[in-house]
């Protein structure tokens, strides 16, 4: 279905590269809809996105506002978590100065009532929480991939046995678990943290791959796959993990999402370590020491901006992923056909098929 | 009707695992539970300390089979003897029992509305894509189910309770003025202090189903019914109730079948924040008092709660859904 490409792209011979190209203008579409008048020629800034398909990671970030807000959080907290020295001023734990203060210029968010200076411990903080969300969120993105796309190819008994453990860990909540665990441990550290959110959060993302693939089993491009005797691997790899791209990248911000404000749960409640530098230990301590009602709102409320935005950070990111490989999510594309088709046409067209739903047949068919 | 016997065996193989698994941890763990328990609870009688080690293991003369069988007769009768530390003495049952109402009351009826409200708000903003609904509400949502439960409880709690003195933040009724009762002044005082956890949980839920959903939409548009529905001149309401609502409402279903089993325990920190009495509360309680007994007994009641409705989920896709019928 021609009409649904856009219309740089029917101009271009359709060698490897240039099919690659054309794919590009459409991220380059992911501007909202109407900053670009319907019909407009393609501008001169579009040409030079970079063709190579790995940059269309950048692409999709600098052109969706989600995306680059996303993109810019991670990087604010990935410095703070490198440079925490350079960048605060005063030791974290340190209980050098007067207790309670409010801002100041010297403070800029206050004292806590030991004495210790807010926005130090703020920024010293960072670096526990990334640590975790990257290495538990890791961590359990292996493990739903790896069982739950295994388990779904499989079929037979050995997707009853890994379902079987799937729907074990699903079923018994984890965050409950994770409470009764770190009760018996009496004060998790990071490395506990990271274990226990790695090893039991996968649960979800392996059942949500598995029901994905298993919608996929019975598409004609996997058939013909196998009718071509291709092997198992290679069906796994280069036929089925493209399509699932969206779906594990979604996987993997969502753990980190959620090993962030489950590391932070457990140690509000008291349950990780109490002399952690950490959002949650601050969190802990603030509670503790009444810092809502006894006039240091920002020892409470500061911790939980940076553990919102950190998550928000994730979250927005998982814009740029979806749109990339799926193009259906993508904003409505106004290309200048004639003016009486309506809105509803047009995105119906940007959604179908020919444009890309994720099916890899049409992808392939490209190169 | 083969698919639901089939689902009942797994049913039944995974409650077996669970209560396994709730059976192993104590067991599992450096040091003996109970006797910590023991040196720091040197009142307990011969009846407690008998019950305890069957629920927590530390029997010296048993071996773990005849343990692990010992356990299950205590799980099948719901026999998890008394709480040791947060209400000594009491039956753990009855106080699970006096704190699960207020529980299933809050949560319960907070993620019924945020299903509808979800759901609703991405149907709509995958029918009307581009508008200034579509580009306000899911990325507004998205950010705030970022955000951690407590936290947003604490914000209410400093501008609603602290700042403003409008809405009460503590507990779920007002002890000194109230005896619980079915009058007005009651249920209305329920009502005031169930706004800001209610609106906390709310807040930070309803993310998830609006995306879900309007992802749903967005694909099923796609399909050629769809096409096929517009092509027939039908008008715009009936295909998207009809035909794309319907069909992409299919996994939200199943999701709200199985988040009605986390109820019971999805906003234990919410629930620690208002001191609300609910499960959640309790199980922190416990946790934070060493009462062994009550907790396993709470997480047993939140497991099962879970395992329950995601029986409940396989058999709605079941009945609604023929193609996971085939498969299955």
């Amino acid at each position: 279905m021609a009409t649904d490409r856009p219309i740089d792209d029917g101009a271009e011979p359709a060698g490897r590269l240039r099919a690659a190209a054309a794919r590009v203008p459409a991220v380059a579409a992911l501007v909202e809809p109407g900053t670009r008048p319907a019909g407009a020629p393609p501008s001169p800034r579009r040409r030079r996105v970079p063709r190579r398909s790995r940059f269309k990671l950048v692409a999709a970030v600098r052109h969706n506002r989600k995306a680059t807000a996303g993109a810019l959080i991670l990087l604010f907290f990935l410095v703070l978590a490198v440079f925490p020295g350079q960048i605060a001023p005063y030791n974290p734990s340190a209980l050098a100065f007067s207790p309670g203060l409010g801002p100041s210029g010297t403070h800029w968010l206050g004292t806590t009532s030991q004495g210790q200076d807010i926005y130090s411990q703020l920024i010293w903080g960072t670096r526990q929480s990334l640590i975790i969300a990257f290495a538990a969120g890791g961590l359990a993105t292996t493990l739903s991939v790896l069982i739950g796309v295994t388990s779904a190819y499989l079929g037979g008994v050995a997707d009853g046995v890994l379902s079987l453990v799937t729907d074990v860990l699903l079923v018994i909540p984890v965050f409950p678990l994770i409470i009764v665990i770190a009760a018996y441990l009496k004060g998790a550290g990071t490395l506990d943290i990271i274990i226990v959110l790695g090893a039991l959060g996968w649960s979800y993302g392996a059942r949500q791959l598995r029901s994905q693939v298993l919608s996929l089993r019975k598409r004609e491009f996997l058939e013909a796959a196998r009718v071509r005797g291709e092997t198992s691997s290679y069906i796994i790899l280069t036929e089925i993990m493209p399509t699932l791209t969206s779906l594990i990248v979604a996987t993997f911000l969502g753990s980190a999402v959620y090993a962030v404000l489950t590391a932070a749960g457990l140690q509000f409640v008291g349950l990780g370590n109490p002399n952690a530098m950490s959002w949650g230990t601050m969190l802990y301590w603030a509670q503790n020491n009444e810092a809502l009602s006894a006039g240091m709102p920002l020892w409470a409320i500061m911790p939980g901006v940076f553990v919102a935005l950190l998550g928000a950070g994730f979250a927005l990111m998982n814009y740029a992923f979806d749109e990339i490989s799926n193009p259906a999510l993508r904003p409505v594309r106004r290309i200048g056909r004639a003016p009486f088709v309506s809105e509803s046409d047009l995105s119906l067209a940007a959604a179908s098929p020919g444009g890309g739903t994720g099916r890899p047949e049409q992808r392939s068919s490209d190169g | 009707m083969r698919f639901v016997l089939r689902r009942l065996g797994f049913f039944v193989v995974t409650l077996w695992a669970a209560v396994s698994f709730n059976f192993l941890i104590p067991r599992l763990m450096p040091g003996s539970p109970v006797q910590a328990l023991l040196a720091e609870h040197p009142h307990l009688g011969p009846q407690a300390i008998k019950a305890l080690t069957v629920l927590l293991g530390g029997s010296s003369h048993q071996g773990l089979v005849a343990q692990y069988l010992q356990y299950w007769g205590h799980v099948l009768t719901f026999n998890f003897g008394v709480s040791i530390t947060t209400s000594f003495g009491t039956s753990v049952n009855k106080m699970v029992f006096d704190a699960l109402p207020w529980t299933l009351g809050l949560v319960g009826v907070t993620t019924v509305i945020a299903f509808v409200a979800g759901t609703l708000i991405g149907l709509v903003s995958a029918w009307k894509r581009g508008s200034w609904l579509d580009s306000a509400l899911p990325p507004i949502f998205v950010i705030t189910s970022a955000f951690p439960y407590f936290w947003i409880g604490l914000l209410a709690i400093y501008i609603f309770a602290i700042r403003l003195g409008v809405l009460p933040n503590h507990s779920a009724y007002n002890f000194y003025n109230d005896t619980p009762g079915f009058d007005l002044h009651y249920i209305g005082d329920v009502l005031q202090h169930a706004i800001l956890p209610a609106a906390t949980i709310l807040i930070t839920s309803i993310g998830g189903w609006i995306l879900t959903m309007r992802n749903n939409v967005v694909t099923v548009l796609a399909e050629d019914y769809v096409r096929m529905a517009r092509a027939k001149g039908l008008r715009p309401w009936r295909v998207m109730w009809q035909y794309a609502g319907r069909n992409a409402i299919l996994p939200n279903l199943t999701g709200f079948a199985m988040s009605l089993g986390f109820v019971v325990s999805g906003a234990i920190l919410v629930e620690y924040v208002f001191n609300y009495p609910g499960v959640g509360y309790m199980l922190l309680d416990a946790v934070n008092g060493h009462d062994y007994p009550l907790m396993q007994a709470l997480f047993l009641l939140i497991t099962v709660a879970v395992l329950v409705s995601v029986l409940a989920a396989d058999v709605v896709t079941a009945v609604l859904d023929p193609r996971t019928r085939e498969l299955g």
